[in-house]
């Protein structure tokens, strides 16, 4: 209190209070107000949004198939040791989770949780379940494994109780293309079966190529629009903002109708005689697709910031180093391009990050090498129905975007997100 | 904190649906099938005489594109807006065994045949794979080609496709590794009868994957249906797999220059399925019942040329109701011995390995 | 940065060279979009130019694609759809997104930036991964497949845009127009409506036709969510797309095209008198 007191006396407010606590009291109803504006929308994002995706991400660890639907073998399997088959006991436990499963026609999911770690244990489950329901009395063990050759194999046991767990980094494992050998261990799949990897590295190329080739795309027209007079820069404007108010599907139709095989452009090539008529390049339905209409739809977000960047350059920099002798190529690269640094890093991460996620064009135009990490998320979301393995897709993706954008908010600021 | 919010949204939404019922006793079924033509066979054949028959029921017809996605997001959350769902056998199988659907008494829930056959006995041997599941046609994915593509020459067997030398040009498969592992088989020397033996062994899968590599450089891979025929219509490919239903429709009312071939043509089975929990279970159970009864199976296959799979539909089987072509020689059962049904078993054990060695394959 | 006149044979042909690189990218930017409005008056249901089309012979255009989108009781459907959820999202939307702008730019505003992150990430997570979690959760709480679930994942989607650029506006606001305003007298509604509002308007309408636009455009989410009572139009596109390419598609996208140029001019306009508030000129 003591630096509050000058010359012994309180500093008053008007009203008579102490002014620091009068002041403290308007700094809180302020920030009450603020708090109470925002609360609002908050909470509407935490719902609508947020809570979608944590519960996404929690999907990616949710293991909860085996001990729900098959709690008495769980338990029986707890003092397992994996080094031979389990006894009678496991198998009387067994045999009452196969019949309450089967009667109350849930078995299935159990079937379908295991057999995305190991083929053909859907089928073990399933028909077990209904063969289950004919069995009356012990002894089981003989009786269960008649029921499936699988049943005797000692790694069936080992991804059952590894599954009893009600946490997995299965999915986790399957989306870096590992997984659990047969003796528990972590190693890779076979060469053949894997493919997250490389789409991942896939994803990364395709957005690195379509942000490198943005960036080249971007730079002189940005250069061009911010060195013009306006009425001119305002009127070329127009052709870098069209497109970038058009919908994001009559872009992407307007570039089928423009590379497909009888499309614009072939038919101008096979009149220029580049082409003969019977061997039109295949532009479209593959990776060339992908990259030429997703550069066409990402341009406008790199030229923008490039351009509101360049806007701020002042010409008199040129003019010094050229007046100082330099040549106009070194002048042009060692005086203006540092200067335009920040812009081509945040039209590049922006892109970057658009890219990486982008679903829609890549799904329409990209064949089957075109296509990207959020297709096969797609595909395991809406036909392969694992969903544990969409979610730890969409984890790992999220998470990269995520230290993208951080890398962003550091060097641009969200403040200073613009558009149009 | 879910359950709650749930609870609410469903209060909430019920007190209105509550509101607007009570004014009538109708019922809303929300009928899903497959759009298209194929919707519009149903609506002639079932839909249509059953609501003038019973003008208290309205039937709702949704599209949707096949799988199991909806119907298990429904489940999950228990708020099932489906009444009735027309499915392929093995989502039947995979939606039974994960409780999505409804088991059926057959014999006791469905008409039996014209002359008194149980229903167990009158559908086709095979169909009945599923117990919730009511068979409806048989239909099949088979190949056509374009017939000016070759010169003099014409395909005449499934492993043509496969020869490049004498048959060139692009092939329009399905994007999945399901029937065209077993075509590459067949084409390699394979006998129908072993296909799935062989395919369930590594060498045989490498195999499989060996022979469709002779052939990737001239694939276009395609996802629906509606696809393999404009593909071949543009002249972007010259073979095509596809509904036969589809190729049907291209040549006879499009009159496209195709042609079809039946050998090595894989059957599929096509029917109703109920939802476990359905709020219309009632209702719903006498429309299947009339739908799947023998006159409105052949009465379906008037619009598509899908065979109906009950026997006693077969002979009453004749004319399109708008080409007047004779439809049993657009029948997929008229060829059935050139063809093969899928292993679903096989399938549901494998899809989740091969869809995935398949993807891989594609990246390689 | 016209070429001086001193300028020697090297500088002029770079000068040309440059211009000409730009008309290149300048073109690539629109042909795109202007070569399917001819085309969606093609009377042949193709997507190239027919031999009529270019010798501007009148009987190979017609209006028959635009007839079969009127005509077309699912096209129909699907702008009443759009509309629908876009007007909605948008007043939502911008409601709360004005809102926690004005809170945001208060300086009393504790957690300022971690509340920005927040309330923009909708805008950063990839779509195909909002759509993934809203389809779970949705489905959950029922929301799936009903205009109400459509409508506040929409909202989520286009709140950011509102924020961003009122908050932007109000940046540059003079805050000792609101105490001056209180001085006089005037309660904080009477400020909030005769003082605030008239100068962050601008920003408010545009940030509210981006939410607007972030809903009319918006697919992914869609697809996810959509029963077949809620397609919208770049969903009905993207069948159209995937399954049997028609020329409709054409006609659909040039009237978008259209739609866009009116909002482009729409926006233009705000930013001019925005700066003409500003006295920016």
């Amino acid at each position: 209190m003591a630096n509050e007191i000058i010359g012994g006396d309180v500093v008053l407010a008007a009203d008579g209070t102490p002014l620091k606590a009068s002041l403290n009291k308007a700094m809180r109803k302020n920030r009450i107000r603020a708090l109470l504006l925002v609360t609002p929308l908050f909470l509407f994002i935490v719902f609508s949004f947020l809570i979608p995706i944590v519960e996404m991400t929690f999907r990616s660890v949710d293991n909860w198939q085996v001990g729900t639907l098959m709690p008495k073998t769980t338990t029986a399997l707890a003092g397992w040791d994996g080094k031979a088959l389990p006894d009678e006991p496991v198998f009387a436990a067994l045999i009452q989770d196969l019949q309450a499963g089967a009667k109350a026609r849930e078995i299935g999911k159990v079937g379908t949780r295991l057999n995305y770690e190991k083929s053909g244990l859907r089928g073990m489950i399933t028909r077990s379940g209904k063969k289950s329901l004919k069995v009356k009395e012990g002894p089981y063990k003989e009786k269960i494994l008649k029921m499936h050759k699988k049943w005797k194999d000692l790694e069936t046991w080992t991804v059952i109780k590894r599954n009893t767990a009600p946490y997995t980094m299965g999915y986790y494992l399957n989306a870096v293309d590992m997984k659990y050998d047969k003796s528990g261990e972590i190693v890779m799949r076979d060469e053949n079966r894997r493919i997250y990897g490389k789409l991942f590295l896939r994803t990364f190329a395709i957005s690195m190529a379509i942000t490198l080739i943005c960036v080249m795309l971007a730079y002189p027209i940005a250069y061009l629009l911010a060195t013009l007079p306006l009425r001119y820069s305002n009127l070329l404007m127009i052709f870098v903002l069209l497109p970038f108010w058009t919908s994001l599907l009559v872009r992407t139709t307007a570039w089928i109708v423009m590379l497909q095989s009888q499309g614009v452009l072939n038919d101008l090539f096979v009149f220029f005689g580049l082409v003969s008529d019977d061997n039109r390049l295949q532009l479209i339905y593959n990776l060339t697709g992908t990259i030429v209409a997703m550069t066409h739809i990402l341009l406008p977000f790199m030229v923008l910031p490039l351009y509101s960047v360049m806007k701020t350059i002042s010409p008199s920099y040129m003019c010094a180093a050229l007046s100082l002798g330099a040549n106009p190529m070194v002048a042009f690269i060692r005086v203006y391009m540092p200067q335009t640094l920040s812009g081509i890093v945040a039209g590049s991460i922006l892109v970057f990050i658009l890219s990486i996620g982008y679903y829609i064009t890549p799904a329409l135009v990209g064949g089957t090498d075109g296509t990207l990490i959020s297709n096969q998320i797609a595909y395991h979301m809406q036909k392969s129905l694992n969903w544990g393995l969409a979610g730890a897709l969409g984890a790992l993706l999220l998470s990269s975007v995520l230290a993208l954008y951080l890398i962003y908010n550091k060097i641009v600021g969200v403040d200073n997100m613009r558009f149009g | 904190m879910q359950k709650i919010i749930k609870n609410l949204v469903l209060s909430i939404t019920g007190i209105a649906i509550a509101g607007m019922a009570s004014s009538a006793q109708a019922v809303d079924l929300n009928v899903v099938s497959w759009g298209g033509a194929y919707t519009a066979s149903q609506m002639n054949a079932y839909h249509k005489p059953y609501m003038k028959a019973n003008p208290s029921v309205k039937l709702n017809s949704i599209d949707y594109s096949g799988g199991l996605a909806e119907m298990r997001a429904q489940t999950e959350s228990g708020n099932v807006t489906w009444d009735l769902v027309d499915v392929v056998l093995s989502d039947a199988i995979t939606g039974c065994d994960e409780g999505m659907f409804r088991p059926i008494k057959i014999d006791k829930e469905m008409a039996a045949g014209a002359d008194g056959t149980p229903a167990s006995k009158d559908f086709l041997e095979g169909t009945l794979l599923s117990e919730c599941f009511i068979p409806q046609i048989i239909y099949s994915t088979t190949f056509a080609y374009r017939t000016d593509a070759f010169g003099g020459k014409k395909p005449t067997k499934m492993s043509d496709v496969f020869d490049l030398k004498n048959f060139p040009g692009k092939r329009a498969l399905q994007k999945k590794p399901i029937n065209n592992l077993e075509w590459a088989l067949i084409a390699d020397g394979v006998p129908l009868a072993k296909v799935y033996d062989v395919l369930d062994t590594d060498k045989g899968k490498d195999r499989a994957f060996a022979k469709l590599a002779t052939i990737k450089d001239n694939v276009i891979w395609w996802t629906e249906g509606a696809v393999p025929p404009q593909l071949m219509a543009d002249g972007e490919a010259v073979f095509g797999t596809g509904y036969n239903g589809r190729w049907f429709s291209a040549i006879n009312e499009e009159k496209q220059p195709f042609s079809m071939l039946w050998d090595g043509q894989v059957l599929d089975i096509d029917g109703w399925a109920i939802p476990a929990k359905g709020k219309n279970v009632d209702a719903v159970m006498k429309f299947v019942k009339y739908a799947t009864d023998t006159q409105r199976l052949a009465d379906q296959a008037k619009y598509i040329p899908y065979g109906p799979a009950r026997k006693s539909s077969i002979p009453m089987v004749s004319k399109h109701a708008t080409l007047g072509i004779e439809m049993n020689p657009h029948m997929p059962t008229s060829y059935a011995d050139q063809g093969f049904l899928t292993n679903f078993s096989w399938w549901a054990d494998n899809a989740d390995e091969m869809n995935e060695r398949f993807a891989a394959w594609l990246l390689q | 940065m016209a070429l001086p006149p001193y300028a020697g044979p090297l500088e002029t042909t770079w000068y040309y060279g440059f211009r000409f690189l730009c008309a290149c990218i300048f073109i690539f930017l629109i042909t795109p979009i202007l070569v399917i409005i001819p085309l969606s008056f093609n009377v042949e249901p193709y997507f190239t130019f027919t031999e009529g089309m270019l010798a501007f012979d009148p009987d190979s255009y017609s209006l028959r694609w635009y007839r079969d989108f009127v005509n077309n009781t699912q096209w129909r459907h699907s702008v009443e759809n759009s509309f629908i959820i876009a007007i909605s999202s948008t007043i939502l939307a911008t409601f709360l997104g004005t809102m926690a702008a004005l809170g945001l730019s208060k300086s009393h505003m504790p957690y300022r930036s971690l509340m920005m992150g927040l309330l923009i990430s909708p805008m950063i997570v990839p779509l195909i991964i909002s759509a993934a979690g809203m389809y779970f959760f949705y489905s959950n709480i029922g929301l799936d497949q009903t205009y109400l679930g459509i409508i506040l994942a929409h909202t989520a989607l286009g709140t950011p845009f509102v924020v961003i650029t009122v908050t932007a506006t109000l940046v540059g606001f003079d805050h000792s127009l609101t105490r001056a305003s209180a001085n006089l007298g005037a309660s904080p509604t009477v400020t909030f409506f005769k003082v605030i509002m008239p100068l962050i308007l601008p920003g408010v309408i545009s940030g509210a036709l981006f939410a607007f636009v972030t809903s009319f455009d918006e697919v992914v989410v869609v697809l996810f969510l959509a029963g077949f009572e809620q397609r919208t139009i770049p969903r009905q596109m993207w069948s159209g797309i995937r399954e049997q390419i028609s020329p409709t598609i054409l006609a659909v996208a040039t009237i978008l095209v259209m739609f866009s140029v009116v909002l482009l001019a729409a926006l233009e306009l705000l930013r001019r008198r925005n700066n003409r508030l500003r006295g920016i000129v």
